[in-house]
């Protein structure tokens, strides 16, 4: 972070690249139309500039092969801008398989973000170089936004459901952080700092000051306390369904209509139990709106997510 | 005609005088000057509060005033500016004043309505002014929900209430324009012989009539909301706050085009008359506005790209962007070969048409910027959205405005301008603005958001860049606003056609009389017929030679 004077924001991470090349690309075009424009404007202004009063031109009411000629070469163009972005675009949607995620909850007017292994910042965010990081996005007010310009990446982060983004930093360093939606008083206070640290540098600031309890850790506790567990038996012999293998799989609802187990799904399953019941199960679940924080919610949700590979473990042993 | 004739002769000016006679009058060339100078009003309201964003943004501290003051300046900004001023600029001012005239009837097709779309639009005002007074509103003119409809503590429902109201005068006078040009239209006056501004206003008039009643349900929405407390738009009541976002920008992105479509139309009334040359690919420049009044509505979603939309959503999103960025493309072209082979003048007008060319280019450029999605991840709410409509809605829009009100001029009040000054006035706005928002592409690319009242260092020169642009801008803005008034009484009497144009309107007296017209003409020869040399010849009935 330099606080020169600088016309160009840093790249560090693998789409800031990317990002610019396509960015160049766009600069390119304009520039050869805005000067094409611009001079033919002076051009034609200084070269037919009226000389008497008198003057009368002849006529030129117009020329199909011209018209569809700048019909057709700014399609193409355009055509050209769209794929590029697009397909840029949807690599943003889809991290790699082996992307770490933390979460980020979102609140007037901090950042709060979660790492798996428990450890909690503020303002804040450490991540390692040369990983893809994937954060899952939340906010428990008014709608935020997850800006890292040297990233090239931003994602709005709304109230009551999960939005996702990905990043993979190259560059060791400090990064802004802003809030780019406005959310009220304080949003230009919105801020943090983006830590891109080697990985052994990482592995050691996770090891200082942590809680010793991981995501899962505290989601399984969660998982207890509320008495989740009394209904959702592992085996499936509870009242609710059996979470083990749920997440990222097709469920069947009453009336026959499917949907996969997302976050979003699992979210609403605890907040709102009623909004989607799964198919031969009565609608007995306790709300539980209210009783659990947005934090507790995704710590639920990582919970459900290990289930899986803790059951896969226990049965090879 | 000397100055002693035009102040015996009767016009639309003098046939009575009094507050009376202006508040109750029902021709259009009276409400026309009502809006004339309401407008005028808030775009200097507007004006001011960007001149106080301006001065707070000098330095990163936030030290001229408080977050939540600076806050409440933007916003007034944006809703005094787009709903209060450049929604009703060109149509109501110089629409209301030609629209008639240009199609050869004698007022619009209902001349009350038209009075009535003025009280509701200045009760509008009232109510956002109200809000104002009292405190403010801290929302953005986005109003993006939960924030506006529960947790903003500011004056939103009685702000939204304002555009809500104000709003039935834009669906009022989109109507009475689409009735008056399919209906008045003077004998021989064909569609293929309207001038281009008539038919901009058309398709201006038909995202009036469509467009606007979305707005007013959303915002309504949000008044409810808060009012009477229900979760429309609140997550924890299982409401949904994107829903907004896609009312909103339902009519907002149309919106865009409420703004800029009225000045394509005056730029290709300019430039033909200062190249004297028919229009280039007239059918081309008439249906792309057309094209743009359809496509403008099948592209809310490009604002909304990074709100967690479907991926393939933003696909066809950005896909249907870049063609409505077409339409824009093809006017471009064809005012430019206007000029080729002309005979050109440098009046005043034609400085402004010709910077529009310019910026508008340039807008629409960065427009494609905006609308590639890869891009648009990391430009989004920051200055780099902010320059590109500025770049549209001051570069373009308010150029076209100022050219055209300089244009006609001489038509509505019977005087000319100073001419000098004029173009002094439009060289000065031409460089300030190019320097108030130029940088901000810079900013937005470096990664400042907008609505940011403290900023990191770093970006203080540019922002220092911008301010001074902005100092340099409002002089070129109120340069016109002193020697228009002076040339009320001082100015050189105009005559009926100043600039030699074509065009019904330049055929009747300056000013007009109240019937516009003596006889109805009959129009022989299409539009722009700047080749024939007595004009009259093309309206009186006896067929021209062309
Ligand atoms: C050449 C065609 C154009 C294209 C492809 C285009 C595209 C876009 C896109 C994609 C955005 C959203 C950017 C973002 O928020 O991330 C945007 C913003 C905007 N554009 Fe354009 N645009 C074009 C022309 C225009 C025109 C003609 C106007 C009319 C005055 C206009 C006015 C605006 C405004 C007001 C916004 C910002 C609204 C806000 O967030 O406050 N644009 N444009
Ligand atoms: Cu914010
Ligand atoms: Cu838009």
């Amino acid at each position: 972070m330099s606080l020169g004077f600088s016309l160009f924001p840093e790249q560090a991470s693998t789409m800031a690249g990317r990002v610019d090349a396509l960015f160049f690309f766009l600069i390119g075009v304009a520039v050869f139309f805005v000067s094409l424009i611009f001079f033919l404007v002076v051009f034609f202004a200084v070269k037919y500039r009226r000389r008497s009063e008198d003057e009368r031109p002849m006529p030129i009411t117009g020329n199909l092969a011209l018209e569809i000629f700048w019909i057709v070469v700014p399609l193409g163009l355009t055509m050209v801008m769209f794929i590029w972005g697009a397909l840029l675009f949807f690599d943003t949607y889809h991290p790699p398989k082996n992307a770490v995620e933390i979460n980020v909850v979102a609140k007037q007017w901090m950042w709060k973000a979660q790492h798996p292994q428990g450890q909690r910042e503020i303002n804040e965010l450490h991540v390692p170089v040369g990983q893809a990081i994937k954060l899952m996005l939340t906010s428990e007010d008014v709608i935020h936004d997850f800006f890292v310009p040297a990233f090239r990446i931003k994602k709005d982060v709304l109230p009551g459901r999960y939005t996702t983004m990905w990043f993979q930093a190259t560059k060791p360093g400090a990064y802004h952080l802003f809030c780019a939606q406005y959310c009220g008083t304080q949003h230009s206070g919105m801020i943090g700092r983006i830590v891109v640290m080697e990985p052994a540098d990482y592995v050691r600031w996770l090891g200082g000051g942590a809680t010793g309890v991981s995501m899962t850790e505290a989601g399984e506790k969660l998982f207890q306390r509320l008495g989740c567990s009394t209904c959702h038996r592992p085996d499936g012999t509870g009242q609710g369904p059996s979470l083990v293998g749920l997440f990222g799989k097709p469920v069947e609802l009453q009336g026959g209509k499917t949907v996969t187990a997302d976050e979003n799904y699992i979210r609403e399953s605890i907040l709102d139990p009623r909004a989607k019941i799964t198919a031969r199960y009565q609608p007995v679940m306790p709300i539980f709106k209210g009783l659990v924080s947005e934090e507790g919610i995704l710590q639920l949700i990582a919970y459900i997510k290990s289930l899986e590979r803790q059951e896969r473990e226990r049965t090879q042993r | 005609m000397n100055a002693v004739e035009t102040e015996r002769r009767e016009h639309y000016l003098n046939v009575n005088y009094g507050l009376k006679s202006w508040l109750l009058t029902t021709d259009h060339k009276r409400i026309a000057w009502l809006y004339l100078v309401s407008v005028t009003f808030f775009f200097f309201i507007g004006g001011l509060f960007a001149t106080l964003i301006r001065l707070e943004l000098l330095t990163p501290q936030g030290d001229l005033v408080q977050a939540e003051t600076y806050n409440k300046f933007f916003t007034m900004h944006g809703v005094t500016m787009i709903f209060f001023f450049l929604i009703p600029s060109i149509p109501a001012v110089l629409g209301n004043f030609l629209i008639p005239m240009m199609i050869g009837a004698r007022d619009l097709a209902f001349p009350r309505l038209n009075l009535a779309s003025w009280y509701i639009y200045i009760l509008g005002g009232l109510f956002t002014l109200t809000a104002a007074a009292a405190g403010g509103v801290d929302t953005g003119w986005t109003f993006y929900t939960p924030y506006s409809s529960i947790y903003s503590n500011t004056n939103v429902a009685l702000t939204v209430i304002g555009i809500f109201i104000t709003g039935f005068s834009s669906i009022l006078t989109g109507l009475n324009f689409v009735v008056t040009i399919h209906k008045m239209r003077a004998p021989g006056m064909t569609w293929f012989r309207l001038p281009l501004f008539v038919w901009s206003h058309y398709a201006t008039s038909i995202i009036f009539v469509l467009g606007t009643p979305v707005l007013a349900i959303s915002l309504a929405l949000v008044a409810i909301e808060r009012l009477f407390d229900l979760g429309i738009f609140d997550p924890t009541r299982g409401g949904d706050p994107l829903l907004f976002q896609h009312l909103f920008w339902f009519y907002s992105h149309p919106a865009v085009y409420i703004m800029i479509l009225p000045g394509m139309g005056v730029i290709s009334e300019l430039i033909p008359c200062f190249s004297r040359k028919r229009v280039f690919g007239y059918e081309f420049v008439a249906f792309s506005s057309l094209a743009i009044a359809v496509l403008g509505f099948l592209v809310w979603g490009h604002h909304m790209f990074v709100s967690g939309q479907s991926v393939y959503a933003g696909m066809v999103f950005s896909l249907l962007s870049f063609l409505v960025a077409i339409p824009s493309a093809i006017k471009v072209f064809n005012w430019t070969a206007t000029l080729y082979k002309g005979s050109i003048s440098y009046d005043a007008p034609m400085l402004y048409a010709l910077g529009f060319i310019g910026l508008f280019t340039i807008g629409g450029l960065t427009g494609l910027f905006v609308a590639t999605l890869g891009v648009n991840i990391h430009v989004h709410d920051t200055y780099f959205v902010i320059a590109h409509f500025h770049y549209i809605m001051v570069g373009s829009a308010v150029m076209a405005y100022m050219g055209g009100i300089h244009f006609w001029w001489p038509k509505m009040t019977g005087r000319m301008y100073p001419e000098g000054w004029a173009r002094l006035a439009a060289l000065i706005i031409f460089i300030g603005f190019n320097l108030t928002f130029f940088p901000q592409f810079v900013l937005g690319y470096l990664g400042m958001p907008r609505r940011y009242h403290v900023y990191p260092p770093e970006f203080q020169v540019l922002n220092v860049m911008s301010s001074a642009g902005a100092s340099i801008l409002a002089v070129g803005y109120v340069l016109p606003l002193v020697y228009m008034i002076w040339s009320l009484r001082y100015g050189a009497v105009a005559g009926k056609n100043p600039w030699r144009a074509r065009g019904l309107e330049w055929e009747t007296l300056s000013p007009p009389p109240t019937d516009n017209f003596e006889v109805t003409p009959l129009v022989t020869a299409e539009a722009y017929a700047y080749d024939v040399a007595e004009p009259e010849a093309l309206y009186s009935g006896r067929p021209a030679h062309v």
